[in-house]
């Protein structure tokens, strides 16, 4: 029996909430969280006599994602997806079928791979369905509620070739899809809230195959981790059916968190018949080249390129910029490098520190960062203090300088540290004996005393250099 | 007595609306037990309004150009708190939280508005026999039926009740009853009017258009509805054309074409009157001669191809979740079916079905792939013979009135009716049809004026010339 190797093939199509003030078709607010069925007029709801009117606003996003994406944006149609569902009003959606405003585009990851861009379409959302009842699922739910809020938000769906390879690249896919759709500003692109929403075609072939295995689509991922678990799961299930002779059924799969399985929710035959035909109540988009020009032309700098322009500024590959980078973190670190700050300790108290709460991240200055970067830079502030003080200036702002001294952050001056440094090797002589004979494990030993006597207030790598200065 | 002069006594205080509403409530009160023009007489509301066009008037703000005159609506134009039904049952108990634009701009131009008008359910059908509260008889033989879908509001005009009604036409659902009736009905050019608030049935082709008695009165009730609106995205983005201003511009100089294939099929008495009519517009100094159209002659069957398949998806909204009937079931799907079998009649029901089948995978490109392609060829011929013509003339229908029941079970020879009405509406090209004569049997006949898109002013010339020599 020969071994065979099983190559991941993944297309990712993913929704995407557009920040717009107001919905796709009508006027209504465009807003997450709002009250239930607040947000509603005639057209949202499909009243019968009720007509869309198209979003200007809702189009230049889409526009602005396609030129993010180096898609072609092209003149475009509306067309009717037909199916019945109570969260759907007109019991068909207003979407975007073999005419999308964007086609043909790609997007550069991180490690240089490209994914080729099928196309991102607009349409519109539907409401939110809750069932309610002892199960809350959908089987043996009492009753459902249902909340048109949600119902003609503006969408538009990203559809990837099947270029991506493995789990990881998916994830990578996405996150660099999001740090796209946040540099352009278009949408807050929140997995967990719903305002970015990713569905994954997956099969496995040969590895060095031309030709496409069949593939499953699976639904329900609403974070990147599951993201990569359910890509995980899915190939390794096709693989099991495949090498023990069986079929892979084109279906639609429901990942489960919880379980950490995918499951079957329709095969192929029961895929809906969705009867698309042209929208006629709308009319063509056809968006005037000079509007298509100035859309380009007022892209911000995207992050495959303020990746470059970082890593160049900072003296470290591309990659290692990434995770700063996607959290738009980038100018922080940048003007902290002006400021002199050391480039690596940036980059990493930006990707950890900053990055943890990002929601504040916004608030914090860039002055106020570099300087605390500096206090650590001349060690006035350990790492574990010059964390400290960065949590309080993102949780409630303030002076760098206050805040360290608010906690006794007084920095030890090389003299005081140098006299604990002899105390304490004067007080353990055997040991020291030890460390000068070149056993260097007990520099943690000596290093954790001065800690311990001054309260952490010691910066390990001066007591470092002081014992190497006496202790050779 | 005509809108137009309704609404210049009005308008200079001779005659209050109050009384002008009332007459016309009376007549209704008296009249419509035997036709069944109305589903819904709204005197609380129509006498209120009347006072409010008379205090306008009392205040020296003039109530505008239809002051006082009182209309009716089809049933599938939203009322604002007013039970809006289509005559069906699937609409039980709905009540529209706005007005329709054309209901609005009535309002605003002082029209009162007295009842909601009988129809076809959803507007399908030619007789106003499919409507789920009873059929609407004839005013001019109440055996007959009154042709629809719009039947309720050309009866309510050919009875007197009302001098303006509005309807829908989506194959001829204005132009065919007005014609049965005896009345002048107007389907504009598509966009012309705001569809917003039109209950949709086929919504490529359906247009808001006025019933009057005299051309005059609908030039005034077209101005007053017709005219860019934001909130329908294909209405046409120019104001209202100026129609009252040119009735009397007469036809002298006018290339007028007859079309054969509306023509050929249809009965000899009604020839005989599009005849007639002919001869009085060369009397008026018009050049007539027939004109061939070839593409118009499937007409009908791209029609039944994209009518019902734009249906289809225009009434599944139509399921029990959010207004209207609810039949409960077991779960959401029986829900669904149950409340849409009690709720459609079965001309709706065969019509959803057959769209339904024309939209579907592997068929979308034999049918209403097929059906579009014919669309752009009728298009294509009617712009072939505009070239060399400002107007083309049919008959309307090519019968006159049919006893009530006569084609009830023979959806084809229903479908039929509208043969010479359903091209206009693949074209969104505007037609309007003028009472000419009668027929053998002493019932109205039409004659449908056609003109290019946008060619309202020159088409209801004609139609003043028609109106002038009709017997």
């Amino acid at each position: 029996m020969s071994v065979v190797e099983w190559e991941t093939v993944v297309g990712l199509e993913v929704h995407c909430e557009l920040e717009t003030a107001t919905k796709l078709f009508c006027g209504c607010r465009n807003a997450f969280g709002d009250e239930p069925n607040t947000n509603i007029c005639p057209v949202c709801l499909g009243l019968p006599g009720s007509l869309p009117v198209l979003n200007r606003q809702a189009v230049e996003f889409a526009m602005r994602i396609g030129a993010a994406l180096h898609c072609d944006v092209r003149p475009s149609i509306f067309h009717r997806k037909n199916y019945f569902y109570p969260d759907m009003p007109k019991d068909y959606q207003i979407s975007q079928y073999d005419e999308p405003i964007n086609v043909e585009g790609w997007l550069e990851l991180p490690d240089g791979s490209r994914v080729g861009i099928e196309r991102a379409h607009m349409e519109e959302d539907t409401g939110k369905t809750t069932h309610v009842g002892t199960s809350g699922r959908i089987h043996g739910a009492d009753y459902a509620l249902v909340d048109y809020n949600r119902a003609g938000v503006p969408l538009v769906e990203i559809v990837s070739k099947p270029d991506i390879r493995s789990a990881e690249q998916a994830r990578a896919y996405v996150s660099e899809l999001r740090a796209i759709l946040l540099a352009v500003g278009v949408s807050d692109a929140r997995m967990e809230e719903g305002s970015l929403r990713v569905d994954a075609n997956v099969s496995v072939r040969h590895a060095g195959s031309d030709q496409y295995g069949t593939r499953c689509e699976v639904k329900n991922m609403n974070s990147l981790r599951s993201l990569g678990r359910a890509v995980d799961y899915e190939v390794a299930r096709q693989v099991a059916l495949l090498e023990a002779g069986e079929r892979v059924v084109q279906e639609t799969r429901h990942w489960d968190e919880d379980d950490g399985r995918t499951h079957s929710l329709r095969s192929k035959e029961e895929a809906f018949d969705y009867r698309y035909f042209p929208e006629p109540d709308l009319v063509p988009v056809a968006p005037s080249p000079d509007w298509v020009a100035s859309v380009r032309a007022a892209l911000p700098a995207l992050p495959a390129e303020r990746r470059v322009a970082l890593a160049s500024r900072a003296g470290v590959a591309p990659a290692d910029v990434a995770t700063v980078v996607s959290l738009g973190l980038d100018e922080l670190v940048t003007s902290a490098i002006d400021a002199g700050a050391d480039p690596r300790l940036a980059l990493a108290r930006a990707g950890n520190e900053v990055a943890a709460d990002i929601e504040r991240a916004p608030s914090l200055e860039a002055a106020a960062f570099a300087r605390v970067l500096a206090m650590e830079g001349e060690g006035r502030l350990t790492a574990t203090q010059s964390k400290q003080v960065l949590g309080e200036l993102l949780a409630s702002g303030g002076d760098p300088e206050e805040i360290a001294r608010a906690h006794g952050f007084e920095a030890m001056a090389d003299d005081s540290l140098a006299a604990v440094v002899d105390e304490m090797i004067a007080a353990h002589p055997a040991e020291a004996d030890r460390l000068r004979r070149g056993e260097s494990k007990l520099t943690g030993f000596f290093v954790g005393k001065v800690m311990a006597i001054t309260a952490g207030k010691a910066d390990g790598k001066a007591v470092t250099r002081l014992l190497r200065e006496r202790l050779g | 007595m005509t809108a137009a002069a309704t609404a210049s006594s009005v308008r200079t205080g001779e005659r209050r609306a109050r009384e002008v509403v009332e007459e016309a409530l009376s007549l209704v009160e008296s009249g419509d037990g035997a036709l069944h023009a109305f589903n819904n007489v709204l005197i609380e509301e129509a006498l209120a309004a009347a006072d409010e066009v008379d205090r306008r008037v009392a205040a020296g703000v003039d109530p505008g150009p239809l002051a006082g005159v009182p209309v009716a609506l089809k049933d599938n134009l939203c009322t604002r708190g007013v039970a809006t039904t289509c005559s069906s049952r699937i609409l039980d108990g709905w009540r529209p939280p706005y007005d329709a634009t054309v209901v609005a701009r009535l309002r605003d131009a002082g029209a009162v508005v007295v009842g909601k008008t009988n129809m076809d359910e959803f507007a399908m059908g030619s007789s106003t026999e499919n409507s789920a509260f009873g059929p609407t008889r004839n005013p001019c033989d109440p055996s007959r039926v009154p042709g629809g879908s719009s039947g309720g509001s050309a009866a309510a005009v050919a009875a007197g009740f009302v001098p303006v009604a509005l309807g829908s036409d989506t194959g001829g659902s204005i132009r065919q009853p007005a014609a049965l009736c005896g009345v002048v009905g107007v389907k504009p050019t598509y966009g012309l009017v705001s569809r917003y608030g039109l209950v949709a049935f086929a919504s490529s082709l359906d247009q808001i258009g006025p019933f009057a008695a005299t051309v005059e009165d609908a030039a005034l009730a077209l101005e007053v509805i017709a005219g860019h609106d934001p909130c329908d995205s294909t209405s046409i983005a120019e104001p209202a054309p100026s129609l009252v201003a040119v009735l009397g511009d007469g036809v002298e100089g006018l290339r007028v074409g007859v079309v054969r294939e509306l023509t050929d099929g249809c009965d000899a008495d009604v020839r005989a009157r599009l005849a007639e009519a002919v001869a009085g517009l060369e009397s008026a100094g018009a050049k007539v001669e027939e004109v061939s159209v070839p593409a118009a002659a499937y007409g009908l069957s791209a029609y039944y191809l994209i009518a019902p398949a734009e249906a289809s998806s225009n009434l599944a909204r139509y399921d029990g979740v959010r207004y209207g009937l609810r039949v409960q079931g077991t779960d959401v799907a029986a829900m669904y079916g149950r409340t849409r079998a009690a709720g459609f009649g079965p001309e709706v029901k065969r019509r959803i079905m057959l769209g339904t089948y024309a939209l579907s995978a592997g068929y979308y490109d034999a049918y209403y792939g097929q059906a579009q392609r014919v669309r752009t060829l009728i298009i294509r011929d009617f712009d072939a013979a505009y070239r060399d013509h400002d107007l083309l003339v049919s008959p309307t229908t090519p019968t006159t009135a049919f006893p009530i029941g006569a084609k009830a079970d023979d959806p084809l020879a229903m479908y039929l009716s509208d043969v010479c009405t359903v091209p206009s509406n693949l074209a969104g090209q505007p037609a309007m049809t003028v009472p000419f004569g009668r027929g053998d049997d002493g019932l109205p006949v039409g004659v449908q004026v056609l003109a290019p898109a946008r060619g309202e002013a020159v088409m209801f010339r004609a139609a003043a010339v028609l109106e002038a020599h009709a017997p």
